[in-house]
């Protein structure tokens, strides 16, 4: 059989090196890419990222990024947003003004306001997620229990517009959508190659489905 | 969870030069207790929520070993991995972060050039920009930030320092007590409290703990996440028992299967 190759994105934005070592460790043959023409040569994409919405969105828009993986996404193959790289599949975001996302999913992105000073911003640390029931849920959280704990670092959280899409919420001062999963497209705000075993499962039930 | 407030982070931190473990270390089913990359998997598969390697001997020269280390680190430990000591530039940061490290903590460096916490942060997101405070105190109600571990006092107080660096674009601070550092006696709580209280980035409390109690209080008295490094080291206690200790006491820990 021959070996699943996964794609990740480097627009710069980000520490890929972690993931592509938890995707080697899911034994997978793990690609950097750096130009969009690249992209449809493979049965699966991850696009990681930290750090700023708007430029982050910029650099994808400047680097034809953009339309490469709405045509990507468009042919039904599997993505998977991690983080930022989650966020940027919305369609706005609103982190140091207003800024257009991918808009693969209709929504916005906002920041989190608390008035209660224990709730620290960022959003650092492990946080358990409640895994929502449904079909697409079901791969992503194969085998997964359910309030298992993943690593979070974040200020500002997803709102998508379409509830069926997402696949678990978190509860951090407010509910808000830790992960979606909606036919061949996923993301979650935590960090799966940074959460353990359990990050590490999400990771090889993503491998699955793309080899599927 | 109770949904309000994270549960708290227990991260070992090791001291390494030129690429081994500096201390001796206590581990029984360890073929060497001298790598730290081994040490660090083993912390991992005990349940550490994160690692800390403090490089005791950065110099230029030995950069490189470091670097190496981290990058074989984190192709075996799948949580969050921070590297601390000697870290001077951009430059340092960038070659951290792409050998596998999530978050970089800066000390002496910050003192000397603030300017370099704004800039990270601003290229590499504030996620992976721990600022390590060195704090002593200096009077009723205040500390002072000291560097070149431990061994210069800048004059500069300790609130007002984190309060900046926040602002400049920290995600979080690694506060160290100088005064209860390898007392064994507790935390420091008053410092602890002052720093958490004026600040909305998270604290990481480090110096000082000696037993059980001294990690519920320090998570009463703001901590986000609690920096071990001997108590762990050499067995004195497990990760397992800290976390069953706090949550016996109500405080919420990751648990792992």
């Amino acid at each position: 059989m021959q070996r699943i190759r996964i794609a990740v994105i480097d627009y710069g934005f980000g520490n890929i090196k972690s993931v592509i070592n938890a995707l080697y460790y899911c034994g997978v043959e793990a690609c950097v890419i750096d130009s969009p023409l690249k992209i449809s040569g493979f049965g699966g994409v991850i696009l990681p990222g930290v750090g700023a919405f708007g430029p982050a969105a910029d650099f994808l828009r400047t680097k034809d990024f953009d339309k490469a993986i709405r045509d990507y996404v468009d042919s039904g193959k599997m993505l998977y947003g991690i983080c930022l790289g989650f966020q940027l599949l919305f369609t706005r975001g609103y982190e140091s003004g207003n800024h257009e996302g991918l808009d693969l999913i209709s929504g916005e992105v906002k920041k989190f306001e608390f008035k209660d000073e224990l709730l620290k911003i960022p959003h650092m640390g492990w946080n358990d997620v409640n895994v929502e029931d449904s079909l697409y849920t079901k791969k992503m959280f194969l085998s997964i229990n359910d309030r298992e704990s993943f690593y979070f670092v974040h200020s500002y959280y997803v709102i998508p517009e379409n509830l069926l899409c997402i696949s678990s919420t978190c509860e951090y001062g407010l509910k808000f959508c830790s992960s979606v999963a909606y036919k061949n497209l996923w993301g979650s705000q935590f960090h799966p190659e940074k959460s353990g075993k359990a990050g590490l499962k999400i990771l090889s039930n993503f491998v699955k489905e793309v080899g599927r | 969870m109770n949904g309000r407030v994270l549960g708290v982070r227990l991260i070992p931190c090791l001291d390494v030069a030129n690429g081994r473990v500096v201390k001796g270390m206590n581990f029984v089913n360890l073929k060497d207790a001298g790598d730290p990359v081994e040490v660090a998997k083993q912390y991992y598969l005990d349940g550490a929520d994160e690692i800390v390697f403090l490089d005791v001997n950065a110099t230029h020269e030995r950069r490189d070993t470091t670097i190496d280390l981290v990058r074989r680190t984190a192709e075996k430990v799948f949580i969050p991995l921070t590297v601390g000591g000697g870290i001077r530039t951009i430059e340092d940061i960038r070659n951290l972060l792409n050998a596998g490290a999530d978050k970089v903590s800066l000390n002496s460096s910050a003192i000397k050039n603030p300017e370099i916490v704004k800039k990270a942060s601003d290229k590499f997101g504030i996620q992976c920009i721990v600022v390590a405070v060195d704090a002593k105190k200096s009077g009723k109600k205040r500390w002072n930030v000291f560097i070149h571990g431990g061994r210069i006092d800048t004059g500069v107080d300790v609130v007002v320092w984190s309060k900046k660096v926040m602002n400049l674009g920290a995600g979080e601070i690694l506060l160290t007590s100088m005064d209860k550092d390898g007392t064994k006696d507790g935390y420091d709580l008053e410092l602890l409290k002052s720093v958490s209280n004026s600040i909305k980035i998270p604290v990481i409390a480090s110096g000082g703990a000696g037993k059980m109690e001294h990690f519920s209080q320090a998570c009463e008295f703001g901590a986000s996440a609690i920096l071990v490094a001997s108590l762990f080291h050499y067995n004195e206690l497990t990760i397992k028992e800290v976390k069953n200790y706090l949550k016996s006491k109500n405080i919420s820990v990751r648990t792992t299967s």
